[in-house]
């Protein structure tokens, strides 16, 4: 695998998932849970 | 007509409306787009396109469900009674597509049992097209039902049919709640077993290898945005319905965001388990993976058989596969019913078990055309004329009513005063430009491109029969429906007193 497509697959997996996480530390920062 | 139901966590409606954006076309299409439009530089407009058109339609759909307490004719029919056929429009959009989108489930629980002993044998395309569709030479030509098919599909209605008769919490919330990890499940243990292939790192160099050339080319932009928005099931009454069912004080930005970011990372990973396949496949035939690259049904039922004879254990590998097809897939129809269903219980007041039966039975009459020898031509054009124009059509009008007719400010303060996070001005800016131009364009470069060059060299009677007469016929019985009489709440009052 190629260094390009090394990153460019770590910052659509990361930039997709980290955002995920991110809604999920606030909605438990929030504590909006039901 | 009872109080409405309501999803009995946060946790559960976020399962279900993932299950819902997380289809057929997450595993089989995106990876492909990805790789056609310049393999990792796609992700730039991809990204782009979840930012400013995939979170705002889907933090508009949460809202106005939410706010309204409705399904979408009801929601239509509560800002004026006159709009009330655009929400009949979507859900009849669901409706068609509810009918064959079940027997592509049906064909991949068949493939589920066909895994355990390689039965496509060593000609996967000939066993697919002619011993297990049994292919006639037109799509007027049904040779016949295919009794596999038939079977199979009555299970994955049967299926559906439970999970909405059992109600939201019960039914739909519990369904999700084990479908979405074990699919999520499935997948990571796939990854886990076929990156470590020899290959497998070829494969995904070419799919996530940059060609920032692409970027520029204003076709994969359009490309991008038509990926975030056939993924995300907004447009078509589905989020409406399901966001219908949410607490009055239930966050809206941020499940819509977590939604639409998870569905988004999920076609990452599918890409890299499909990539990782094929570089695979490539290797052991000697092929180059421009040649064995696809999408859709040739990709599922042709390739992916054809690599997975290569691989090791390819009997684990192939029915995990295809179990992760069917869960995707019967995930999205579930929501899907709901969303027709949601709107019949609405407008006349009929019980649940009665609506869902009704609405299965009748499904399930019309799925059997696809379980004949004509069901891959039929649903070929079925699928293509329904997404590049009833879908679009009906997403437009709401996205202009909404965004333009009706004032978004107030549903902007709406879900600010309940959400993790606000949105700005720039949330309306994106819904009323951005949005709308993109869906423009969409349905302008598609008619252009359905009236030249006609579609898949069918003839223009086929077409003309299944295809062109869609949109026409779904708006016809729109109309009729918005104008049947309704129950006293359908208008003045939202169930459940909110």
């Amino acid at each position: 695998m190629s260094i390009e497509a090394i990153i460019m697959m770590i910052v659509g997996l990361g930039l997709t998932w980290g955002g995920a996480c991110w809604c999920f530390v606030t909605a438990i920062r929030n504590n909006r849970h039901k | 007509m009872s109080k409405r139901e309501q999803w009995g966590s946060r946790a559960g409606f976020i399962l279900a409306a993932v299950g819902s954006a997380i289809g057929l076309g997450n595993i089989w299409r995106f990876p492909y787009v990805a790789y056609d439009n310049g393999g990792g530089a796609f992700l730039i407009p991809y990204i782009f396109a979840l930012l400013t058109a995939g979170i705002p339609f889907m933090i508009l759909e949460f809202g106005v469900g939410q706010k309204y307490r409705s399904s979408a004719p009801r929601l239509f029919a509560r800002l004026n009674p006159k709009w009330e056929w655009v929400g009949w429009l979507q859900v009849m959009v669901a409706a068609i597509i509810a009918t064959y989108y079940i027997a592509v489930i049906g064909w991949t629980l068949n493939y589920v049992t066909f895994s355990l002993d390689l039965s496509w044998g060593d000609d996967p395309k000939g066993f697919f097209f002619g011993e297990f569709l049994g292919l006639t030479s037109s799509p007027l030509e049904f040779g016949g039902i295919r009794w596999p098919i038939f079977v199979s599909c009555l299970a994955a209605w049967g299926i559906t049919w439970l999970a909405c008769v059992s109600g939201i919490k019960k039914g739909i919330e519990r369904a999700n709640k084990v479908l979405i990890p074990a699919l999520f499940l499935l997948v990571l243990l796939l990854i886990v077993r076929v990156v470590t292939l020899d290959g497998a790192l070829d494969g995904l160099n070419y799919l996530f290898k940059p060609d920032f050339s692409k970027v520029l080319d204003y076709k994969v932009w359009a490309a991008a945005y038509g990926q975030i928005f056939y993924s995300l099931s907004v447009g078509f009454s589905i989020m409406v319905a399901y966001s219908s069912y949410l607490p009055p004080d239930e966050d809206v930005n941020n499940n819509a965001a977590m939604t639409v970011f998870i569905n988004c990372g999920f076609s990452l990973l599918s890409g890299v388990l499909i990539f990782s396949v094929l570089g695979n496949m490539a290797l052991e035939t000697g092929a180059s993976i421009k040649d064995v690259a696809g999408a859709g049904v040739g990709l599922a039922f042709v390739t992916i058989p054809k690599a997975i004879n290569s691989l090791p254990a390819p009997e684990l590998i192939g029915t995990l596969f295809f179990l992760c097809l069917a869960m995707a897939g019967v995930s999205s129809h579930i929501s899907i019913v709901e969303a027709c269903v949601s709107s019949l219980i609405d407008k006349f007041g009929w019980r649940r078990r009665d609506t869902v039966s009704f609405f299965c039975l009748g499904g399930f009459a019309v799925t059997v055309v696809f379980t004949t020898g004509a069901g891959l031509f039929i649903l070929d054009i079925v699928d293509h004329f329904v997404n590049s124009q009833a879908l679009l059509f009906g997403a437009i009008i709401e996205i202009i009513l909404l965004s333009w007719v009706l004032n978004l400010e107030d549903i902007r303060t709406h879900v600010n005063s309940l959400s993790d996070f606000s949105v700005n001005n720039l949330w309306k800016k994106c819904l009323k430009y951005v949005t709308v131009a993109v869906l423009g364009y969409s349905i302008l470069s598609n008619l252009h491109g359905d009236l030249v060059n006609g579609y898949g060299g069918y003839p223009v009677r086929d077409l003309m029969l299944l295809g062109w007469s869609l949109l026409p016929v779904s708006l016809v019985i729109a109309f009729w429906l918005k104008n049947q009489p309704a129950t006293e709440r359908f208008i003045n009052k939202p169930a459940g007193g909110n």
